[in-house]
């Protein structure tokens, strides 16, 4: 519950902190204090040596990743184009195979603004949750949302000059994120109106792809560019609902990514990768309570973490299941 | 210390603050916009045909999750998504009518079918049902049949991408407007493609759509008055009837240039 709590409140906005040495469990304490053990000279070339492997290896889990993004959005497109009724609609809402699926979060604002809700919806809403619950809630996010790969490729561009000092990246307050996601149901409430969809990348994008670009991408492109020249993956990190809505179904999630404190280094580089460092801070040395800590609400499960890591110490688990 | 100092603000402080200032205008920025989008809307700027079975229109803006379905479905593509410079409604669906009109060569109304959030309404089954408009003469000078003119060969020309359901020509299929000729002493176009006429004078021959009763149209939707002569040529003008349900047919087949019809979103424009 109190794990709960935290997850929630750092997915709400909150900067996770360092831990009273009460709060951290007898194993983990035996953890960090033989931290200094393990960090002999041979680890440490160890470690690098296993870290320019990864490197090199070139990101397992962002290529399939990718993959599964590219392939699922995809499947609208081709559905469409060829009539073969496989993955009808977009995003917002859809069949598969004749089934109905709902956005969790432009569900939610159709029913604030609407104040009614059709049978078809909720069946398209009890079925995205099982989906996202199961597969860990913010994993749409990074395997789905196609705003996330176009964000993914402006952050390698806006790292590239901020590398050159061309740009610098300018960080918001989290918090944001959770007061834009109240104003928009507020808002949808009040209006009568679905105003968040105007802005959606998530919606517009997905739309262009099955239906045609049209000059609601100029507002996308404008996002991108925001996160090119002033914050790296701005929009979300700081400001979609739609990653909110999805972080609170994740928050009970089976599917999670551990960190094991015992087999980490506290090396860094997963935050470096990460888009919510923030729920890294059990990576941070002397920080993790537990010798195993379940990554929170807020994770994308996008594996970037797993792909640097020289020791092995993040791996998905599927509660149950243990390692995956 | 020198106690005259002013004090400055510690950077760690200001850094803090910056980011708090930031943040604000950020959010306020992103509402903002989202609010621009709203403006238009509200004020009922721009009216546009909705498919068959739309919601009056506020209702139908709280209801459509901008998903496409109904475009999906559609036979004839009368349906596409409204644009950010459209100021409908961005992602939801409008239909063309002099490009596409809904001829309702579904029969089955599968966009009403497709909607997953009773955007479109569940409540109706036929296509003497919906209220998507009402058809407005609104340049009876330029009616053919008003200057006792008629058509010979296609409607709209061989550039036009329209399509239309011809039930002799092929039940199933609507074919594009510019492969059918027609032969016409005098034009009478709006009456002779008007879904709701044509299902009026199946019902009548004893031969209803899909052999269902229900498919029957109560009234009828629009005819030719005669208005005297030209030439020793009948002149006619067309009025639209209560049975009209706006789908757009008439003001898309109309062979003058621009169209003698307009659908007319006053009165109608989607159900209660």
């Amino acid at each position: 519950m109190k794990k709960l709590v935290e997850s929630l409140s750092v997915l709400f906005g909150k900067t996770p902190g360092r831990p009273a040495p009460e709060e951290i469990s007898k194993k983990a304490q035996t953890v960090h204090a033989g931290m200094a053990e393990k960090m002999t000279r041979e680890l440490h070339l160890h470690v690098a040596a296993e870290r320019a492997k990864k490197a090199a290896a070139a990101n397992v889990w962002r290529r399939r990743r990718w993959a599964v993004l590219i392939v699922v959005n995809l499947l609208f497109v081709v559905s469409y184009k060829f009539d073969i009724q496989l993955m009808e609609g977009a995003l917002t809402g859809s069949r598969f195979v004749g089934f109905h699926m709902a956005d969790l979060n432009a569900a939610l604002q159709v029913m604030l603004a609407y104040k009614q809700v059709l049978i078809n919806l909720l069946i398209g809403i009890v079925t995205i949750f099982l989906v996202w619950w199961l597969l860990g809630g913010r994993t749409f996010c990074s395997w789905v949302c196609p705003y996330h790969l176009l964000s993914e490729w402006a952050e390698i561009l806006h790292l590239k000059l901020a590398k050159k000092k061309l740009v610098k990246d300018n960080s918001f307050d989290r918090r944001g994120r959770t007061l834009l996601w109240i104003t928009f149901a507020v808002l949808a409430f009040a209006t009568g109106y679905t105003i968040f969809e105007t802005i959606s990348p998530t919606g517009i994008i997905s739309r262009a792809l099955i239906y045609g670009p049209g000059v609601a991408l100029v507002w996308v492109l404008g996002l991108l560019l925001f996160e090119v020249l002033y914050s790296r993956r701005a929009w979300c990190r700081y400001a979609c609902p739609i990653g909110l809505t999805y972080g609170l179904v994740g928050s009970l999630s089976p599917m999670k990514v551990v960190h094991d404190a015992s087999k980490c280094f506290n090396d860094g580089a997963c935050r470096q990768v990460c888009m919510v460092p923030h729920v890294l801070n059990s990576t941070i040395k002397g920080r993790a309570k537990t010798v195993k800590t379940d990554l929170g609400a807020d994770c994308t499960r996008c594996g970037a973490c797993m792909d640097v890591c020289p020791t092995d110490a993040l791996n998905f688990k599927f509660k149950g299941m243990g390692k995956l | 210390m020198d106690k005259k100092e002013t004090p400055t603000p510690k950077p760690a402080m200001t850094m803090k603050r910056r980011k708090f200032l930031r943040t604000l205008v950020m959010t306020g920025g992103l509402v903002g916009a989202s609010l621009v989008g709203l403006v238009p809307v509200a004020k009922g700027w721009v009216k546009r045909l909705r498919p068959p079975g739309a919601l009056l229109e506020k209702d139908f803006l709280a209801s459509c999750i901008k998903c496409g379905q109904c475009v999906q479905v559609c036979p004839v593509e009368a349906i596409s998504l409204a644009d950010l410079i459209d100021g409908v409604g961005v992602g939801t669906p409008i239909i063309d009518p002099r490009q596409q009109a809904c001829d309702f060569s579904c029969d089955g109304l599968q966009c009403v079918l497709a909607c997953p959030t009773g955007a479109l309404t569940h409540h109706i089954n036929y296509p003497h049902e919906a209220e998507m408009a009402v058809a407005k003469v609104v340049r009876p000078k330029l009616c053919l049949a008003s200057q006792g003119k008629g058509v010979h060969g296609t409607a709209r020309g061989d550039n036009f991408h329209g399509l239309l359901r011809y039930d002799e020509v092929d039940r199933w299929n609507p074919i594009p407007v510019s492969d059918h000729q027609y032969d016409l002493e005098v034009c009478d176009l709006c009456v002779r493609q008007c879904p709701i006429e044509i299902r009026i004078a199946q019902c009548a021959a004893g031969n209803p759509p899909a052999g269902d009763e229900n498919q029957c149209p109560p009234e009828p939707a629009i005819r030719l008055v005669e208005t005297g002569e030209v030439d020793g040529r009948k002149t006619f003008a067309p009025e639209v009837l209560s049975g009209c349900v706006g789908c757009g047919v008439c003001e898309m087949i109309c062979p003058a240039e621009p169209s003698v019809f307009e659908m007319g979103l006053d009165n109608r424009g989607g159900h209660a």
